[in-house]
């Protein structure tokens, strides 16, 4: 029998934790990774973080150095598009006009930049933050530029405003609902980041969505709000969300609904097809139904869920989601999945800049969002791991041991 | 540059030279030394760049942040006095020499 071959679509965290995992578990197989950008797999939260800020550099941004693919046997087809799944025969074909087949196939083709649908949008100075080639020109861009317009303020925004604002230009935020962050976060997390924007000295207009993008001469000028306000701008960043990579998948005649529609062991109705990471709609016990989420530990733990898989360990797939923001001197810690909460208690004093937001439904802990409180955070983590067995008392009451409470659980 | 030696538990020594002001962490991944994970990328996150640092070199080491002491907790293998989360130790003259050894898992 020919050596099996494992095909990853997508070269971003999942892509490559996926190779790296295969290795681990033992697989002996070839690893093809195949992703469109022209550069070896690289970290993506740096990009609104340490990277833009120019606090890094490329040396840090890589994954790994190219050695570790060669010395894995990992090939990396960086700069391939692939353009269908042919899943009758096990092939992929590819956009340099060759084809590949397959065993398994792990669709991480993540998700991508969503346009604003509005006139002027294709102006000069109007850009995205998605990918490294984006933070490179946003890079040079914030060299010079005075003022700015921040569209959409979910996590990429606000961490793209706050360096910003800390390399001294005037910075306008908009968001169209009246929650920043709102998708993913409680109200008063939401309400504590708008005030430390605006108290590092940006503006925030809540509740304000764009009606046109200005230009003079094909370059932006300023911003048309729907309250019929005119911001000026030399530099328009576009971050309303992003739309997941699941046309291939949909022309192979998977299932996709908000991502590629997949199990709880990650595959989907084809089981020698698994999708994981941004592109990947799962069910999951941390929330009623299914998610997609957009995060590194999504998207390492689904790679190593399906490197486990492939290798013959099959599991459902239940790790606790965590996330993190980064936003001027404030890191934003999340565990558990606080969408849909019913009742949000406070733990600590938001005044003193250390606090977290315990969040429940139904009486049951579901998440836990900390600001600048790291143990909060740790322990929010052990506790969803299980039945968290806390009441929103002992959440609330400071004087209560967190630590001691799982200590507890752990031992019963 | 410091001379930085990482010890993979089969005692299997790797030696090498890391410039002032990058990370342990940084380091091995950019020398391909497997056993750091560092899922995280240095954002102490996720406690995927363990090590156990040589006991009489602990008194070199810069000093451990809340955050750091937090994290630890979620050590794969067994945490002990002299556990570190390597991305946070930065590379100064001080340490070289420094000994760390890597634990038997990272996840």
């Amino acid at each position: 029998m020919a050596v099996p071959l494992v095909a990853v679509v997508g070269t971003g965290q999942a892509g490559f934790q996926t190779a790296a995992s295969l290795r681990q578990e033992g697989f002996a197989g070839r690893i093809i990774l195949i992703g469109d950008e022209p550069v070896p797999p690289y970290q993506r939260p740096p990009l609104s973080k340490s990277y833009l800020a120019r606090e890094s550099g490329l040396d840090e941004l890589w994954l790994r150095p190219e050695s570790f693919y060669t010395q894995h046997q990992i090939e990396v087809l960086a700069g391939e598009t692939v353009t269908a799944i042919d899943r009758a025969d096990r092939r992929l074909r590819l956009a340099s006009g060759g084809e590949l087949s397959w065993d398994h196939l792990v669709l991480a083709t993540g998700a991508r930049f969503r346009p604003l649908a509005v006139p002027g949008a294709e102006l000069d100075g109007v850009l995205p933050l998605r990918t490294l080639a984006d933070t490179d020109i946003l890079r040079e861009r914030l060299d010079q530029a005075r003022e700015i317009v921040v569209v959409g303020a979910g996590f990429i925004g606000l961490e793209f405003a706050s360096v910003a604002i800390a390399r001294g230009a005037a910075v306008h935020t908009i968001e169209v609902t009246q929650h920043p962050m709102g998708r993913v976060v409680s109200a008063s997390i939401s309400r504590f980041f708008t005030e430390a924007h605006r108290r590092w000295g940006a503006k925030v207009s809540l509740g304000t969505g764009v009606t046109q993008i200005l230009g003079a001469g094909g370059r932006v000028t300023g911003v048309e709000t729907t309250d019929a306000r005119h911001l000026p701008a030399d530099l328009v960043l576009i971050c309303i969300g992003v739309i997941p990579n699941a046309e291939l998948a949909r022309e192979a005649g998977l299932a996709v609904d908000n991502g590629i529609v997949v199990d709880q062991h990650l595959a989907t109705a084809d089981p020698a097809i698994l999708a994981i990471g941004d592109c990947a709609n799962f069910p999951t016990p941390f929330a009623v139904g299914r998610v997609r989420l957009e995060s590194v530990q999504n998207a390492v733990d689904q790679a190593r869920g399906v490197a486990a898989h492939i290798a013959g360990k099959r599991a459902p797939y239940d790790k606790v989601p965590w996330f993190w923001s980064d936003q001027g001197d404030l890191k934003l810690q999340i565990a558990g999945i606080t969408t849909g909460h019913d009742t949000a208690v406070l733990r600590g004093d938001p005044g003193d800049g250390r606090f977290s937001v315990f969040c429940f439904r139904a009486g049951r802990l579901i998440g836990v969002e900390s600001v600048n409180q790291t143990a909060d955070h740790v322990v929010a983590r052990r506790l969803l791991a299980s039945d968290p067995k806390l009441t929103p008392e002992q959440a609330g009451d400071e004087s209560y041991d967190l630590r001691a409470h799982t200590r507890r659980l752990a031992a019963r | 540059m410091p001379q930085i030696t990482y010890v993979h538990p089969n005692g299997t020594r790797e030696v090498l030279d890391v410039p002032v002001g990058t990370s342990v962490m940084r380091g091995a991944i950019l020398n391909g030394i497997d056993g750091i994970v560092a899922e995280c990328g240095g954002e102490m996150m996720c406690a995927t760049c363990h090590v156990y640092v040589e006991e009489d070199q602990l008194g070199r080491t810069p000093t451990q942040s809340d955050d750091e002491k937090a994290m630890l907790e979620f050590t794969a293998s067994e945490r002990r006095p002299n556990s570190r989360l390597s991305c946070q130790l930065v590379v100064t003259p001080e340490l070289e020499g420094l000994v760390v050894y890597l634990p038997e898992t990272q996840v």
